[in-house]
């Protein structure tokens, strides 16, 4: 399993790497793949980080449509905060709930858990098994269900496919 | 050329007004979570559109401006997160608003203790 690992850290190190210099010209490429070979061979010889993900097409193609659905919704948590905070009365409804998560992957949760913050009105304060607690600014459903319905299911149907 | 600079210019002054808003809910807000959450959209949000718009002035920089615009997006709501749930065990109150909280039932009943989530 830990080709697996090294591999993907091997891939982001390159990608960084290539990124970082701009040019394509073989001596960076070849310093950049022997580095971004070393590296991960050493460090993470025993790291189970990107064990859970899943390397099928399926996959692939639901981290693209994840992250499109994931800038979507930061743009509309923008929109959101933005409309609060010019309203003169200052419309906000705060209050902290529960939810609960179907994922089991920690890799999954924290992406998870990181969604939560940057989308509308909410933003995970506290993770617990596989409860989230969620600090939320307009609370529409103070319970479990409901609130993970509204809250978590419009990720975790992508992450669930990704992860497992 | 021109107006590729005008274009970064503007998606650049629509990240500052991101950020200026992000600035004004820290104000408004009435209590800490509240200006966490419009904290973390906002300047996540603005500094990512800053940066973008970045890319369209200095062409040059694309590699550099996108690796930013990842760390500032996997980084900021780490931070906050940390940062509110340890407001939350030291204590700081909820606004007198606060509908709901069932971080506290649940540390009542003693199954529950916001630690370190990141073993």
């Amino acid at each position: 399993m830990n080709i697996k690992n090294i591999g993907i850290s091997f891939l982001i190190l390159f990608g960084f790497w290539l990124l970082l210099n701009g040019t394509f010209s073989t001596p960076v490429i070849v310093t950049g793949l022997i580095v971004s070979l070393i590296i991960p061979m050493w460090f993470c010889a025993r790291c189970d980080v990107f064990a859970d993900m899943r390397l099928t097409p399926k996959a692939f193609f639901y981290t693209f449509i994840y992250l499109f659905v994931f800038g979507f919704e930061l743009v509309k948590s923008n929109l959101d905060v933005t409309r609060r905070v010019i309203s003169p009365k200052l419309p906000i409804n705060p209050g902290i709930v529960k939810v609960k998560t179907k994922l089991k992957s920690k890799m999954a949760r924290l992406i998870l858990a990181n969604s939560i913050t940057l989308t509308p009105g909410t933003f995970t304060l506290a993770i617990e098994k596989k409860y989230l607690y969620v600090h939320w600014i307009d609370v529409q459903d103070k319970d479990v269900e409901a609130a993970t319905k509204d809250i978590v299911q419009k990720f975790e149907k992508y992450l669930e496919v990704i992860y497992g | 050329m021109e107006t590729l600079k005008i274009i970064g210019a503007v998606i650049t002054l629509m990240g500052s007004i991101a950020l200026l808003l992000g600035a004004l809910g820290l104000v408004r807000m009435p209590d800490l979570y509240n200006r966490i959450q419009t904290g973390t959209k906002a300047s996540t949000f603005g500094t990512m559109l800053t940066l973008f718009g970045l890319v369209f002035i200095f062409p040059g920089w694309t590699g550099k401006l996108i690796i930013l615009i990842l760390f500032v997006g996997i980084s900021n709501p780490v931070s906050s997160h940390v940062l509110a749930r340890n407001a939350y065990r030291a204590g700081v109150p909820l606004t007198g608003k606060t509908t709901v909280d069932r971080l506290a039932e649940d540390m009542e009943k003693k199954n529950v203790e916001p630690k370190n989530d990141a073993q």
